[in-house]
């Protein structure tokens, strides 16, 4: 049992809930701890006479004079100040006041929590850091707390508080602060030895002091936190109270389902517990027995998780549409969930190229995704993950839709899909402005299929001519102004003179981890003859710019196989 | 009631404004063209309330049990057809989750709906025999009762043929989402609806009315949602899934829309528009977040295909009463009637609301 010279008192600070208020007092009680209550005035006196009714079989129990607490006020401070007066004057055994609420949960045996402070005695357990160290605070209000003046509610008079904020800054004023007072931040919940305590109470300079925090903002978070570096020998900066927030500042609840994780905190006390959490208070609050501990604390994953939480709240997962994810234009809009690739021109070149391509990137390798006829899944599916269908009605109907969910159902692969003049354009400006994609062009490669068709210049000059202006404002999109896709691109000319570095350099963006991978080169189509074809078509009156200065067949010195030998990339 | 609300053409004569796709939707309108655009939807939201405040005539009372709902009551809004095979599964999955009181609109059951109904000690009861499409598809029905019961309330309105999930609902009540919503300063919660289906024909199997019909409908699809924007009410148009692919291939455009806004903090000013898929005043489409970052949603399993939904497809068709322009839904009654199989290669097997999650159709947000 706890040595009789040292001995916790628990000031219980409620506004709701007062049955868990009850239950919890009790328990307090029960394992040795005078408690003092304070219950905010706007409490129905109806609970509150309940809650007194409930303890009175108690002799450790003491009520404070009832005064309002209003969220961010000095209310609380001012309420707080009020129950340690009563208890440092009516429990003289008193040596540690702990800090708690109605919905404060011992999460571990309360004779560990009296071990603890025991280990040591002169120790003040309140987490105390200065206004530059804080990284906790939510709105841009920090050092500002205690220079500028808070007379509003920030519940209630939103626009009041915003405003007056605004003018005292525009005005640039500044309120000084008492004499050595140095501002510190930290966790409203501590624990505080009773010199300390008495020291603050008895503070030469209170009024003062009490002046001046009655206009600072949120004073339950910096009160007790800056006095106690005026007045304590032993501070160790640290909250014996788990208490989580979110991105916002609002703490997070509780619930039966995280017994297991509350059993895991280094923490004696956690808050906020949810009313109806049965299963936990049921748990943690029968006779312990100074019950065993059920596992090693492991505080670094509860960070971990709640770290995860609000990582998902803001910034979510990248890529994925839905009833709670839907960024605005100017937010990320455009994005994907994993990086892909985009590929024009090169399967009209090489015969091969879907499995090479495969091979040497460890992809998913589509045909033409967006063709007008059909939804060319890898290796002709009708159906693909995620139930995507062929059907290019259904695609059509909301191609970034058809896009996003195909790369948010793949994650994990990457994949690429061949993309040119001929296929469905409405995709364009997404794959543009997406900073996932990369897309490797070889521009005027249209031409190719065009000319093995066997048809005539004169036959498909209206083809070629509406095909190049496709793909030029393809590209006029890639270059535009709110691109941000990774692209390359090619003349058909400067492709045919090495076809090899453009592929190499394909390889290694889009799969690094493959430099060293040995693999042979897909087979580029022979070309003799292309060159008259464009020549044809120029005499047909149109002007074939994309596909560069393409040599004449005598000049075209393609060898018949290019690349007959494997050779190696890199 | 099952099946409805495929275009939100009823709520738009004058057809529907152009929808944002990813990537485009832009900032609320300022200045004068956001003031104008308030000011007629809040003409619109009054047109509403006053044809509630109307229909309220077509509403014979059964059972009226609304003296039991205490303050801070999770309320359940719904309007039903000969669904006495749904409700006692509907019942118990929603009371399992907080729902404390049931506030049901029976238009015209045969079936003993209306017994089983007023049987329930946390049911109300109205009936009519009143038109479906006239009442806008039983919303002006429902939006009366909101007004009257509703006002400070969580209430959640669904159909007879849907069963909401949402993160933790296996451990913790409603209660303890709608105290998170409301810490979080949010009144609606949005939910995508997805279809269920069987393994075989949808015919097939006899799953009894006290039996969990996800057990038989057991299959979704989980990656073919498409999502845009109303830029007018700033609401979801989330459409695909099973029945966007079977039956809607040729005309995507027309697919049923599936994102609904089921739970919402009431307030007797506010007005479902098109039946719950988005409301009035608009703050209260705004169930996802356009910074990037996710909101708290859930999923409503729509369990439209079981077995009897051959017959009541034919009937629906002949009643006309499910489409503002019902003839452009009869090739979508014919597919349904000719028994139909959904299942097929990408469909996946469900497993509860953390498969949901991680699949991406529903979210945690910041909660834990």
């Amino acid at each position: 049992m706890t040595p009789p010279n040292h001995r916790m008192g628990v000031v219980m600070l409620c506004h709701a809930a007062l049955d868990r208020a009850a239950q919890l007092a009790r328990h307090w009680a029960m394992h040795g701890c005078p408690v003092v209550i304070h219950v905010d005035a706007k409490t129905p006196q109806d609970q509150f006479d309940g809650l007194q009714t409930a303890l009175h079989d108690l002799p450790d129990i003491r009520f404070s004079p009832r005064s309002p607490c209003e969220w961010g006020s000095f209310g609380i401070v001012q309420a707080t100040l009020d129950a340690c007066a009563v208890m440092l004057a009516e429990f003289p055994q008193v040596t540690h006041v702990f800090l708690a609420s109605g919905s404060c949960l011992p999460i571990r045996p309360v004779g560990a929590l009296q071990a603890q402070l025991a280990n040591h005695p002169d120790t003040d357990f309140i987490e105390s850091v200065t206004t530059a160290d804080v990284g906790w605070t939510v709105g841009g209000l920090n050092e500002e707390r205690f220079t500028l003046r808070f007379p509003f509610s920030w519940k209630r008079q939103r626009r009041l508080f915003d405003g007056y904020v605004t003018l005292q800054r525009a005005l640039r004023f500044r309120r000084r602060m008492p004499e050595g007072l140095v501002p510190h931040l930290g966790s409203q919940w501590w624990c505080l030895t009773r010199p300390t305590l008495q020291a603050i109470l008895s503070h030469p300079d209170r009024p003062g002091i009490d002046r001046y925090f009655r206009r600072v903002w949120i004073p339950d978070e910096s009160y007790f936190q800056s006095l106690v570096r005026q007045v304590s020998s032993r501070i160790e900066s640290r909250s014996l109270t788990l208490s989580k927030f979110d991105y916002q500042g609002r703490p997070h609840v509780f619930y039966d389902d995280h017994l297991h994780l509350l059993r895991q905190t280094d923490a004696f006390v956690a808050r906020k517990i949810w009313p109806q959490a049965d299963l936990l208070y049921r748990t943690f609050l029968t006779p312990d027995g100074d019950r065993a501990l059920a596992s090693e604390p492991s505080p670094g994953k509860i960070n971990r998780l709640f770290a995860k939480a609000v990582e998902r709240r803001v910034k979510g997962r990248p890529g994925l549409y839905m009833q709670s994810r839907f960024p605005i234009r100017a937010r990320g809009g455009t994005q994907s969930a994993a990086p892909y690739g985009v590929f024009s021109g090169f399967s009209d070149l090489f015969r091969d190229f879907h499995p090479w391509l495969e091979r040497a990137l460890d992809a998913r390798v589509h045909g033409h995704l967006f063709a007008f006829d059909r939804v060319e899944f890898a290796g002709g599916e009708s159906i693909f993950k995620g139930g995507l269908s062929d059907s290019p009605t259904l695609r059509d109907y909301n191609p970034r839709s058809f896009l996003t969910n195909l790369i948010w159902n793949t994650r994990g692969e990457t994949q690429c899909f061949q993309f040119g003049p001929t296929d469905e354009q409405d995709i364009a400006p997404f794959i543009a402005s997406d900073p996932n994609a990369t897309i490797f062009a070889i521009t005027g490669a249209f031409a190719v299929p065009l000319w093995r068709s066997g048809r005539t210049a004169a036959e498909v000059r209206p083809a070629a001519a509406r095909l190049q202006k496709v793909e030029s404002d393809f590209l006029a999109e890639l270059t535009g102004p709110e691109a941000k896709a990774r692209v390359r691109f090619w003349s058909l000319t400067e492709f045919i003179e090495n076809p090899a570095e453009p592929l190499e350099q394909l390889v290694d963006l889009l799969n690094p981890r493959a430099a060293h991978r040995a693999t042979d080169l897909p087979q580029l189509l022979p070309l003799s003859g292309f060159g008259s074809f464009l020549q044809d078509l120029r005499n047909q009156g149109m002007a074939p710019v994309l596909m560069g200065d393409f040599p004449s067949d005598a000049e075209l010195a393609q060898p018949e196989q290019p690349f007959a030998r494997p050779r190696i990339v890199r | 009631m099952a099946s409805r609300g495929a275009t939100t053409r009823g709520a738009f004569p004058g057809g529907l404004p152009h929808a944002s796709a990813i990537g485009e939707l832009e900032d609320w309108p300022k200045g004068l063209t956001g003031a104008l655009l308030a000011l007629k939807l809040r003409a619109r939201r009054q047109q509403l309330l006053l044809r509630a405040l109307r229909s309220r005539r077509e509403l014979t009372p059964v059972i009226d049990r609304t003296a039991q709902i205490a303050p801070g009551d999770v309320l359940c809004f719904l309007c039903i057809r000969n669904e006495a095979h749904r409700l006692p599964h509907f019942l118990r999955h929603h009371r399992a989750l907080g729902v404390k009181h049931f506030l049901v609109v029976d238009n015209a059951s045969t079936d003993g709906s209306d017994r089983l109904l007023s049987d329930q000690s946390d049911v109300s009861l109205w009936q009519t025999g009143a038109s479906y499409k006239a009442s806008r598809f039983g919303m002006d029905w429902l939006t009366w009762l909101q007004m009257r019961h509703g006002h400070g309330h969580w209430c959640l309105t669904l159909d007879a043929d849907e069963l909401l999930v949402y993160p933790y609902c296996q451990t913790r009540p409603l209660q303890a989402l709608t105290g998170w919503l409301e810490v979080q300063g949010r009144d609606s919660f949005g939910a995508l609806t997805v279809d269920m289906y069987p393994e075989g024909p949808v015919s097939q199997g006899a799953p009894g009315p006290d039996d969990d019909p996800i057990r038989h409908l057991a299959y979704f699809d989980p990656g073919n949602y498409q999502v845009q924007v109303q830029p007018r009410m700033r609401n979801l148009w989330v459409q695909g899934g099973a029945r966007a692919r079977a039956f809607f291939a040729d005309a995507p455009r027309r697919a049923p829309t599936l994102n609904k806004t089921p739970l919402v903090r009431w307030h007797w000013r506010h007005a479902y528009v098109n039946s719950m898929h988005s409301l009035l005043p608009p703050r209260l489409n705004q169930v996802y977040a356009t910074d990037g970052g996710e909101l708290t949603s859930g999923v409503l399993l729509h369990t439209k295909f079981l077995p009897g939904i051959t017959d009541r497809s034919a009937e629906e068709k002949q009643r006309g009463e499910h489409f503002a322009d019902a003839a452009q839904y009869a090739a979508y009654f014919d597919r349904l009637t000719a028994d139909p199989v959904l299942h097929w290669a990408a469909s996946t097997r469900y497993t509860g609301w953390r498969q949901m999650e991680a699949l991406g159709l529903m979210s945690r947000g910041g909660w834990i």
